[in-house]
């Protein structure tokens, strides 16, 4: 029989473990990650050049991010690790990959999608003015580049990323004018259970609350963000306590977000089955217990299957890659099936509370003021997609795209869509799973159509 | 949703023509209802390329085009919204003098129909068009001709019918329609009964399907046009621009982003998805690059495609059905239709209401064709 080519796409921790098992069991995977360099988004490395120690890196971490890195670098000529590879398209058993400049067309047996996540937000007044960043691209500017996105910093959200990061900030030396959490205590407190059952990874969730109390940082709990305030760049934040009195905090730059959504774009252009995911707010492509997606030969593992943290991530990739090995008439992987379905039982408690802890507040972006933009990229504004919802009347995310512009844009709907989506669900008075989910269109990120001229051409 | 229907005319199929059919319909007072498989205006009338194009069109179509790019101006009062149409104008590229033959013919042409062309041929096209590429060596521009926002044409109609007293019903596909003394029954996927005089079948990539249930043959392809949309740019492209064989075309948005499109992509009838297609999504690429340079250094961020109909002579079929009395067609626009569309509203209407158009339609008559299906029999 023809050997089988696996691709897998990400080279986080799903798709590090998933490459791993491979490549004990003599499948040699073709990696692929648009990024430069492997680690994926927590144990993202530091550009060339930079040479701070994982311990001041990774923290909490460095043991893991160092035997990540390690792992990796040690699978050496037995996977094809493509950096700087971005997956656009997936059609059949084909996919395009945008590398350098050059683009280049691969054919798989089995695919892996390991895509990980990215910031979701709910736009508010101000969002778009410079000095706001995401929690997550306020992380990336301070591990990665070793700067601070302003002097005092304001964090706020719904978010595990919210602590963590105010905490790394202030590690950091940088002011931290406040961390403001839009969740109520009372469902801080009713997780709390589930986050001490988490074993250590719960303990140490906890233990960023308490250091940011040491430095003397308050955390409010319940609070309502009102606007960014500042013409050319950020100058306070104002917000609603949970009495529902006005404050305003001075500050340079705001970081907010609300958890993060998996990236499914590729898997969704593969044709793969859907279905809302009501603990996470959002939706998830369909797998077996063992990571199958409804189509025959593609899997998914990590953050871009379902949100649960690093170490669920490199769990789900083994378990993708034992079910590769199965299928493909490899050695039985039932047993080693059912540890890591063992492991992964013990996360689920965890990562339950953590979903209950940090919830999507749905209300925010329902009550988004009618001036404040909602899609940047096409700079369309909540009261012009509430009118054209009004005047069109649409009746799913897709249609109200089409007459509003609203998810059109650069970004196709990433960041703007799950506020867009429930927007849309209140005007129809429907929950928002059944406001229908944005399509995915070929290219998942934009390309250069300098890449695609006759002397560059396609491999295909 | 299991009601019983008598009307005057049943129309299937909610793009701009049949939303179009439905307004003028209702409002000469006559009971209408239209059901459209999905929403008004989502198939090939809501994603196509956007061209309100006259230029370029076989002659026989030109009559019948005219009249709709008069009743583009007066959208406003018709539908209650422009559809975002403009006349920039539709400049058609030679890339060789071939091609420039070809645009000198339609141009000599095309003025028996009134529809002024200019010649537009060295110094003054690289003046008026700096942005255009070294290969085209001379261009046509139809003036009247311009751009419109699909996304809201139809939909516009759907609701300006809505507003006159037309019943649209949405998510409700016509299961099976036949024909007897009493006048036409349908029947829907919703299980709704419904009799009718007239049926009108502006079923689009679907309407050989609707014309072959009473034995009228047509031989239809659902072909993709392959779309893509950059993000935006400098806003420089103020005309509608194609190339003779329509391999390549391109507009830009006052926002700036340029939309072009060339070549098939692909789609699946049975689950009624299209894409722009990979290969003709690269290849489209490098054949805008060879008309608008400037655009090379841009990134495409979506893709996209519809479904439409195309026939062998890539005419429409529009007139009476062949075997049928009471059964207008109106489809096979061969990726043309959307600057039609208003005006086949009207000459449907005009069909239900006296039996003859004042627009010659002839060409597009059905016998052409010349068959009708064994099954009828
Ligand atoms: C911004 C951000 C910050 C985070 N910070 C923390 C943190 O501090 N602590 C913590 O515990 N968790 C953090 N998380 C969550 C944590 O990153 C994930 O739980 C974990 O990294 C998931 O691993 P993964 O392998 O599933 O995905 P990731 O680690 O996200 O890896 C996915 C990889 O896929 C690649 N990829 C995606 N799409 C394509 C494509 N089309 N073509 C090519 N490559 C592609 C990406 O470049 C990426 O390297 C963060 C998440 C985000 C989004
Ligand atoms: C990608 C693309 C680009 C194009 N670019 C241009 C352009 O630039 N300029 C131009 O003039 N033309 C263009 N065209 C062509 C133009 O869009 C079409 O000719 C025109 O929209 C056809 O309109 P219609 O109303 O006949 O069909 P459609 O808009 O396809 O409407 C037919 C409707 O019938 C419905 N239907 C089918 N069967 C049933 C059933 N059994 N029951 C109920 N409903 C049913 C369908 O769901 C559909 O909504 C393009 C087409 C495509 C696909």
């Amino acid at each position: 029989m023809r050997p089988e080519t696996v691709i897998i796409v990400g080279a986080g921790p799903a798709g590090i473990r998933a490459a791993m098992v491979l490549a004990e069991h003599g499948i040699r995977p073709v990696v692929l990650d648009e990024a430069p360099m492997s680690g994926g988004q927590i144990f993202r490395r530091q550009p060339q050049g930079f040479t701070r120690s994982y311990a001041k890196l990774y923290g909490y971490e460095a043991r893991r991010a160092e035997a990540l890195h390690t792992a990796f670098d040690a699978l050496g000529p037995r996977i094809d690790y493509r950096p700087g590879a971005l997956v656009w398209n997936v059609e059949g058993r084909r996919l395009q990959v945008l590398r350098d400049g050059v683009n280049e067309t691969l054919a798989f047996d089995r695919l892996l999608f390991a895509t990980g996540a990215m910031d979701r937000v709910i736009p508010f007044p101000g969002w778009t003015t410079p000095g706001v960043y995401t929690l997550g691209g306020a992380q990336v500017a301070l591990k990665h580049q070793a700067c601070a996105i302003g002097r005092r910093v304001v964090f706020f959200g719904s978010s595990p990323l919210l602590p963590l990061v105010a905490l790394q900030y202030a590690a950091a030396g940088v002011a931290v004018a406040g961390v403001f959490d839009t969740t109520p205590r009372r469902a801080k407190i009713a997780a709390l259970p589930g986050v001490l059952a988490g074993g250590t990874t719960g303990l140490k969730g906890l233990s960023y609350l308490a250091r940011l109390a040491l430095k003397g940082i308050r955390y409010h709990h319940g609070i309502t963000p009102v606007a960014a305030i500042g013409d050319r760049t950020v100058t306070g934040f104002a917000y609603l306590d949970a009495g529902g009195r006005q404050h305003e905090t001075a500050c340079d730059a705001v970081a907010f977000g609300y958890g993060i959504k998996s990236e499914w774009q590729l898997a969704d252009l593969a044709g793969c089955r859907f279905a809302f995911d009501a603990d996470t707010h959002q939706w998830r492509v369909e797998t077996d217990a063992e990571g199958r997606s409804s189509v025959e030969g593609i899997y998914l593992a990590g953050d871009g299957a379902r949100i649960a943290g690093a170490d669920v991530a490199a769990e789900t990739g083994e378990r993708a890659a034992r079910a590769i090995l199965a299928d493909t008439g490899g050695p039985d992987q039932g047993a080693a099936l059912s540890t890591i379905a063992r492991r992964l039982a013990r996360h689920a408690g965890l990562r339950q509370a953590i979903d209950r802890a940090f919830p999507f507040p749905a209300h925010l972006a329902r009550e988004i003021p009618d001036d404040c933009i909602l899609c940047r990229c096409e700079a369309v504004r909540a009261g012009e997609f509430r009118a054209a919802i009004a005047a069109l009347g649409p009746d799913e995310v897709n249609r109200a795209k089409a007459f509003s512009r609203v998810g059109m844009g650069r970004c196709q709907g990433r960041v703007c869509g799950p506020a867009a989506a429930e927007i849309l669900a209140t005007e129809l008075g429907r929950p928002v799973s059944e406001a229908g989910r944005l399509r995915s269109q070929p290219p998942v990120k934009p390309i250069p159509i300098a890449a695609f001229q006759e002397s560059k051409g396609d491999a295909a | 949703m299991t009601g019983r229907l008598s009307l005057d005319v049943a129309i299937i199929g909610g793009g701009t023509a049949g939303c179009a059919a439905a307004l003028h319909l209702a409002r000469r007072g006559l009971s209408v209802a239209l059901f459209e498989r999905r929403t008004v205006g989502s198939q090939a009338s809501g994603v196509n390329f956007g061209g309100v194009r006259e230029q370029g069109r076989d002659f026989a179509e030109l009559p019948l085009s005219r009249r709709s790019r008069r009743i583009w101006d007066e959208l406003p009062a018709l539908i209650g919204s422009d559809g975002e149409f403009m006349a920039t104008g539709h400049l058609k590229l030679a890339r060789d003098e071939d091609q420039m033959a070809v645009l000198e013919a339609f141009a000599t042409g095309a003025a028996d129909y009134g529809l002024a062309v200019e010649r537009i041929t060295g110094n003054r096209l690289r003046a008026d068009y700096p942005w255009l590429g070294p290969k085209v060596i001379g261009a046509t521009l139809c003036r009247s001709d311009g751009q419109a926002n699909p996304r809201i044409v139809a939909p516009g109609f759907g609701q300006a019918a809505r507003r006159a007293g037309a019943q649209v019903f949405e998510h409700e596909a016509v299961r099976h329609a036949t024909r007897d003394a009493g006048g036409f029954r349908i029947e829907t996927e919703a299980g709704r009964q419904v009799t009718a005089a007239t049926l009108i079948n502006v079923a689009g990539a679907w309407g050989a399907t609707v014309a072959g249930w009473f034995g009228d043959a047509v031989p239809i392809a659902p072909r993709s046009p392959s779309m893509q949309v950059t993000e935006p740019l400098p806003y420089r492209v103020k005309v509608n621009v194609g190339v003779v064989g329509g391999d390549v075309y391109a507009r830009q948005t006052p926002r700036g982003n340029v939309i072009f499109g060339g070549g098939q992509g692909w789609n699946d009838m049975a689950t009624i998805t299209s894409r722009a297609g990979e290969t003709e999504v690269m290849a489209a690429m490098r054949r805008l690059t060879g008309i608008l340079p400037w655009a090379g250094g841009a990134h495409v961020i979506r893709t996209w495609s519809g479904i439409e109909g195309f026939t062998p002579d890539d005419l429409p079929v529009l007139g009476s059905s062949v075997t049928t009395p009471g059964l207008l067609h109106a489809f096979g626009f061969s990726g043309h239709g959307f600057q039609l569309g208003p005006a086949v509203g009207e000459v449907l209407a005009e069909l239900v209401l006296t039996g003859r158009s004042e627009t010659p339609l002839a060409p597009f008559s059905i016998e052409r064709f010349g068959g009708v299906l064994a099954a009828s029999a």
